[in-house]
């Protein structure tokens, strides 16, 4: 695999030549820009007007009634941190939402990728298996995980019958729902275990020689060699996996469109339904950027505290 | 015990250790497949439910105990899900959404992708960390404002808001293709400058055939968004004549929650085309996925 030199999603790849005064920086940027040119326009029309005017949406009152935007400044905030139990409710929600399956999918996915990175005959039936969730559309796999779910005629409360348990009703009790829907986020995970299985093959054999010489426990070759090596494959996953959990928004809206009792009211559904079923599309903005400035917190957050950590040469 | 075999035999029998460490290799692959092989399973229980229960009749699907390998065979379901919803107007909607979007994402990333790896002008970097930072920003953000625009120049109902700003870039298949494009040999730029060929000829006869491979990353990755994509439909595309399977197999599901039967085989037919697919393009689909920036 030739894995000496690395680069994770966050370190960017370096133009050797790219340094001031070199004898082709003097190149024009007309060619430069030519070939950029469909980014810049895409970016000013589809990201960076729709950046600024959800920003003023935000101070506005634009509903269904108030058609045009009316400033109110401060109070789509106001309302929402006050009084609104649901903003609560779902900001509470997506965050656990968000760390159990950060949790319970990192610890699966790398100790599945581990098996498979042991020399396993059928590799890649198993790693095939393992990945064949992300190939069923997420409609359609939402549909098909609430008749397995049905209680009383679906595969999970039959399977659980045989060893006599009585299933809950999973997706429609508040106990449960939000645990099933994890359930299904570690299912659909296995572009990490891809990942974690590329990091797995890249480490050198040599260390875990070297280590059994040294008569490193199994333990110990886990924390100080795999781990540290697999870590620019962790942090690709972790980060990815926070800021798409914390957007999670069609397998809920379809399964459970955010109930029972809310309890698995995400924010990304909260604010749907916000903007497309109350058509406050003010407010609905203001949710938009409260979600913006939390992701963007976490992220940075993540960066300066794991960034660090990982070692991307070796 | 370990005698040593006369040398004539060219073998001798095992150590005790070594026959240890053997049985002990041996109890380890066992159980590694043992948890490997349960853990599939259990991964392909759903999809093999949702086969078993779209050949199932009626009757049969609300069976107690539950039955995995059905006991009689229904395969008009199928014929029935086609006729149930219009099928294949969302068939070839969704299709529609998958080709015109895939073009524009491949067109536009190559294309975008070349003018931050192989051309070297001043302010390249600072645009690329603004395109990397455009990753930050959730969909949630834009999306109440693009679709007040949409909405204001008529697009509606259209597919246009769904395919159009895919000829425009985006992020994250912009930085794949220039991480790859990066890793391309200059030498061959320089030789084809001194040939005279012109920055886009070097873009078209080198770099574009050359990255072949990433592209082919764009087109998957692309593809499979766009055939299983939820939100984006649902926002825009509300006349029924417009639905895609996503939005069509949903909005069955919420009319006619217990047809189980007929929305398993339509679910079925929905993930097949995906299927197949991946078993046609497996190769470029793992090293895409291993590609998306982890590799140098």
């Amino acid at each position: 695999m030739g894995g000496i030199a690395r680069l994770s999603m966050f370190k960017l790849k370096r133009d050797p030549a790219d340094q001031p005064n070199s004898w082709r920086t003097d190149n024009l940027p007309a060619w430069g820009l030519f070939f950029v040119a469909p980014w810049i326009i895409g970016f000013v029309a589809f990201t960076v007007y729709p950046f600024f005017a959800s920003l003023y949406y935000s101070f506005t009152n634009f509903n269904i009634i108030n058609l045009t935007p009316r400033w109110i400044g401060l109070d789509n905030y106001v309302e929402l941190f006050t009084a609104d139990p649901l903003f609560w409710t779902s900001i509470s929600n997506s965050i656990r939402y968000a760390a159990l399956l950060l949790v319970f999918a990192t610890v699966f996915d790398i100790f599945i990728a581990y098996l498979l990175s042991q020399d396993v005959k059928f590799l890649s039936i198993y790693r095939t298996i393992f990945f064949f969730p992300v190939l069923v559309p997420v409609v359609a796999a939402s549909l098909t995980w609430i008749w397995i779910l049905n209680p009383r005629f679906g595969l999970m409360n039959g399977l659980l019958d045989l060893i006599g348990i009585k299933g809950p009703n999973w997706l429609a009790s508040p106990n449960t729902a939000m645990y099933a829907l994890i359930f299904i986020g570690v299912w659909g995970s296995g572009r990490q275990v891809i990942v974690y299985l590329s990091g797995f093959n890249d480490i050198p054999r040599q260390l875990y020689e070297a280590a059994d010489i040294d008569g490193a426990s199994g333990l110990q070759k886990f924390w100080r060699i795999t781990l540290p090596l697999l870590s620019p494959q962790i942090f690709f996953n972790v980060v990815t996996l926070i800021i798409f959990s914390l957007q999670s928004f069609s397998e809920v809206y379809i399964m459970t469109q955010g109930g029972p009792a809310n309890s698995t009211l995400l924010y990304a559904v909260n604010l749907y339904n916000r903007a497309f079923r109350d058509y406050a599309m003010g407010y609905a903005s203001a949710l938009a950027w409260i979600m913006f400035l939390l992701i963007l917190a976490l992220t940075l957050l993540i960066f300066k505290f794991l960034s660090g950590r990982v070692i991307y040469e070796r | 015990m370990a005698v040593l075999q006369p040398a004539a035999s060219g073998r001798r029998d095992m150590t005790d250790e070594e026959r240890n460490y053997l049985l002990l290799q041996r109890a380890r692959s066992l159980i590694k497949h043992a948890v490997l092989i349960t853990f599939g399973i259990a991964f392909m229980l759903p999809f093999v439910w949702m086969i078993s229960s779209s050949v199932k009749p009626n009757i049969d699907i609300f069976e107690i105990p539950v039955r995995l390998i059905p006991k009689s065979l229904r395969l008009e379901n199928y014929i029935d899900a086609t006729n149930a919803i219009p099928f294949w107007q969302y068939l070839w909607n969704s299709t529609y959404y998958t080709i015109f979007a895939t073009i524009g994402a491949v067109l536009s990333n190559t294309f975008i992708a070349y003018g931050f790896a192989r051309v070297r002008w001043r302010g390249r970097n600072v645009l690329f960390i603004i395109v990397i930072a455009t990753m930050m920003l959730p969909f949630q953000v834009r999306m109440i404002p693009l679709y007040i625009l949409f909405a204001r120049i008529g697009w509606l109902n259209s597919f246009l808001p769904l395919i159009v700003p895919n000829f425009f870039g985006n992020a994250f298949y912009i930085f794949l293709m220039r991480q790859f494009m990066m890793t391309l040999p200059k030498e061959l730029d320089d030789a084809a400058r001194i040939d005279g060929a012109s920055e886009w000829g070097i873009f078209w006869r080198i770099a574009v055939p050359l990255s072949k491979p990433a592209i082919l990353t764009v087109a998957i990755f692309e593809i499979i968004h766009t055939w299983h994509d939820f939100i984006g439909p649902l926002v825009y595309l509300r006349h029924p004549t417009k639905y895609t399977l996503s939005i069509g197999l949903r909005l069955y599901f919420t009319q006619y929650g217990a047809e189980w039967g007929l929305l398993m085989a339509a679910a079925a037919m929905f993930t097949i085309p995906m299927v197949i697919f991946f078993f046609l393009a497996q190769r470029s689909f793992i090293e895409g996925i291993t590609l998306t920036g982890l590799k140098g």
